[in-house]
């Protein structure tokens, strides 16, 4: 009983991980002001750059520093779209998708079906023997224990330092920021590509570690959640951890759903992780208060200093 | 930075017409570019991709089909993002029309009515509009995001239709194919020219786009929600009511991506199968960019797209080139559009300290 608890608890984890990493980049970008919605398309680009570089160096490590390199880039493209040639955010965002989409399929074409080496779990004496806590706490890989630093380090950022209020104030009204002094192009352009960089890290995990493998299009709309995410969380880094482990909760419950055989058709419990990002996303945004007071003022919006 | 921009103080009429076809140019010069760093002789690949899809009669049948579910699908999307409201889920309001306007043609599989063929297009819109109902409701009635609730809808139709493939829409003598039975000739759009598979399909969205054409630039409606989109504000005050064009804008998209993709079953395909479009659906979202969410300019930027996807087919046929080619090139079009249209409201200076002067001495 607890093998199997602790087995579905451990998969949970790695089903959450991708979505804390795409949507703690999403809301520092967000925090900042800039919308962007190419996450999927930077997490498919970022799965299919890592798991080339792991079959070229099998060196996990590059690999993974490969992915980030690779949704830095993109967030990048973006960034001179929207940032520097004042193009509308929302369709940058929906291209950066469609290009993503289309250039990992490019690119992973020769992978297809190449399995390879899932990341190592971590091992340490004893204390990953241990019942249902070992492997839950102890057996991760260290890109779960990353995600949770981030998410603490993000927080600390945000709340505590002077350049995380520097962003924040970038987000709300970018006037003032410029006023001061700040570059607000400069920040969000930094904003924007630890966003990428993170999309890319979730989807090195994808490819890497929760799957290990490459097919077109594995994100399966994660990327998408992920956005989803952010706003359940109100822009708030812990809530995106509780957000993000409810998702993996719920995707895990349906897979193991399936395996049991119920009598349910497999398609409709796989519909079950959308529906619920429908029905939190409901939830949460009915209170049209609380996302006002949360919601970074200047979001989505164009910022040119002379006009 | 060395270059700057420079607010024009207004919008350029000849840059909104002229940056689709510089864009356009820059595509297909990224796209040379992209074929020889793939190890093609460019000019070749680019025949290939371009030219001889549609060097036959054929061909040109082929752009058509292709062209009319991109046309009809972003005529609806266009009128939303007139309006600021962004529906993305165009892919599954035309996966719902499928479902139904295809389920009605095997309900009905014996009949040989007349009347079978519009009460599909009928059903087909109507699915289609129900599925697009949902975000509506759920933004007006609990201020959820329409992009996101919209774009997880299309997962769920998308399984949804793998679901009814795999079960009750399955054809009985097919060994467990997961495939619908082929249509009737009553079910079937009429094939147009002899020798192509261009059906009414294509009539009918040439159609709406005249019909679009008029209503937005004639009807109030249109101008309604021309005013929305541009400076809300006003809108309100002369007291036009969001709602109702949000509810006008996504109903409206709905439907016609529902009738979209009735006509794929009804028309190239003949039978219900677990996937229906290539991304017609998203691909349609360029297409309405492209195309200045104008309808004669979606017309052409629809007839251009759908030659990419043709194009895709024969560079994979003749150079083993992946199909994914025809999304890079899809993606890159847009960026290059987005990019340029930057001209439309600014110029492009070479920033010098002269200037800078000058602007200090005038202030």
């Amino acid at each position: 009983m607890t093998e199997t608890l602790a087995a579905i608890l451990v998969t949970v984890v790695t089903a959450a991980t991708p979505l804390v990493f795409a949507a703690i980049g999403e809301l520092v970008t967000e925090k900042a002001g800039v919308l962007n919605l190419g996450v999927e398309g930077m997490m498919l680009v970022g799965a299919v750059s890592g798991f080339a570089a792991a079959i070229a160096t099998g060196n996990p490590a590059i690999a993974i520093i490969v992915a980030m390199l690779a949704g830095t880039a993109m967030a990048f493209l973006f960034g001179v779209l929207t940032l520097s040639l004042l193009a509308n955010q929302v369709a940058t965002g929906l291209a950066l998708t469609m290009f993503g989409v289309g250039l990992s399929a490019l690119i992973g074409q020769d992978y297809v079906g190449t399995p390879i080496k899932a990341l190592a779990k971590l091992d340490i004496p004893v204390l990953s023997d241990l019942p249902l806590i070992g492997p839950v706490v102890f057996g991760q890989d260290f890109l779960v224990y990353l995600s949770l630093v981030m998410v603490a380090g993000v927080a600390w950022f945000l709340k505590s330092t002077r350049a995380g209020l520097i962003l924040r104030a970038t987000g709300e009204s970018h006037d003032a920021a410029h006023a001061l002094g700040y570059s607000v192009i400069g920040i969000r352009y930094l904003a924007v590509m630890f966003g990428g960089a993170m999309s890319g890290l979730a989807g090195a995990y994808l490819s890497l570690a929760y799957t290990p493998m490459w097919a077109e299009n594995m994100s399966a709309g994660r990327g998408w959640i992920a956005l989803a995410l952010v706003v359940f969380a109100t822009w708030k880094p812990g809530r995106v951890l509780v957000g993000a482990y409810l998702f993996g909760g719920v995707t895990i419950l349906q897979l193991h759903a399936q395996g049991a055989g119920f009598a349910v058709p497999s398609q409709a419990l796989s519909m079950l992780p959308y529906l619920a990002t429908i029905v939190v996303l409901v939830l949460i945004s009915r209170d049209s208060t609380r996302i006002r007071l949360n919601a970074p003022a200047c979001i989505g919006k164009v910022f040119h200093p002379e006009t | 930075m060395l270059l700057k921009l420079e607010p024009r103080g207004g919008t350029s009429r000849a840059m909104v017409y002229l940056t689709p076809l510089l864009a356009i140019f820059l595509t297909l010069i990224m796209g040379a570019v992209l074929f020889a760093l793939l190890g093609h002789d460019p000019l070749e690949a680019m025949h290939a991709f371009f030219i001889a899809p549609v060097s036959s009669a054929y061909g040109l049948g082929e752009l058509g089909v292709k062209a009319t579910p991109l046309i009809l699908c972003a005529i609806g999307l266009a009128i939303g993002f007139r309006a600021n409201v962004w529906n993305i889920g165009a892919e599954g309001q035309l996966t719902l029309g499928a479902i139904c306007g295809g389920g009605l043609a095997l309900w009905f599989y014996d009949s040989d009515s007349v009347l079978l063929l519009p009460a599909m297009a009928l059903a087909g819109a109507l699915g289609g509009l129900a599925w697009a109902a949902v975000p509506a409701f759920l933004k007006l009635r609990f201020n959820a995001n329409e992009i996101l609730t919209s774009l997880m809808l299309t997962y769920v139709a998308t399984l949804l239709l793998s679901l009814l493939v795999h079960g009750p829409y399955r054809d009985p003598d097919g060994f467990n194919f997961p495939e619908s039975r082929l249509f009737e000739d009553s079910a079937l759009l009429p094939v147009m020219i002899e020798g192509t598979r261009l059906h009414l399909g294509a009539a009918v969205a040439v159609f709406v786009v005249l019909a679009a054409w008029l209503i937005l630039s004639r009807s109030f409606i249109g101008f309604q929600i021309k005013v929305i989109g541009l400076t809300p504000a006003a809108a309100g005050y002369a007291g036009f009511r969001h709602s109702n064009l949000v509810w006008l804008t996504l109903l409206t998209g709905g439907a016609l991506a529902g009738i979209a993709g009735l006509f794929e079953v009804a028309g190239p395909i003949g039978q219900i199968t677990p996937v229906i479009s290539p991304g017609y659906g998203f691909t349609a979202i360029i297409v309405a960019f492209v195309g200045r969410l104008h309808p004669i300019g979606i017309l052409g930027a629809g007839l251009l797209i759908a030659l990419s996807y043709l194009g895709g087919e024969t560079v994979q046929i003749q150079m083993g080139l992946p199909q994914a080619v025809t999304g890079v090139f899809q993606g890159l079009l847009l960026f290059f559009l987005l990019a340029c249209d930057v001209l439309i409201r600014y110029r492009i200076r070479w920033a010098s300290g002269a200037s800078k002067e000058t602007r200090r001495t005038a202030t």
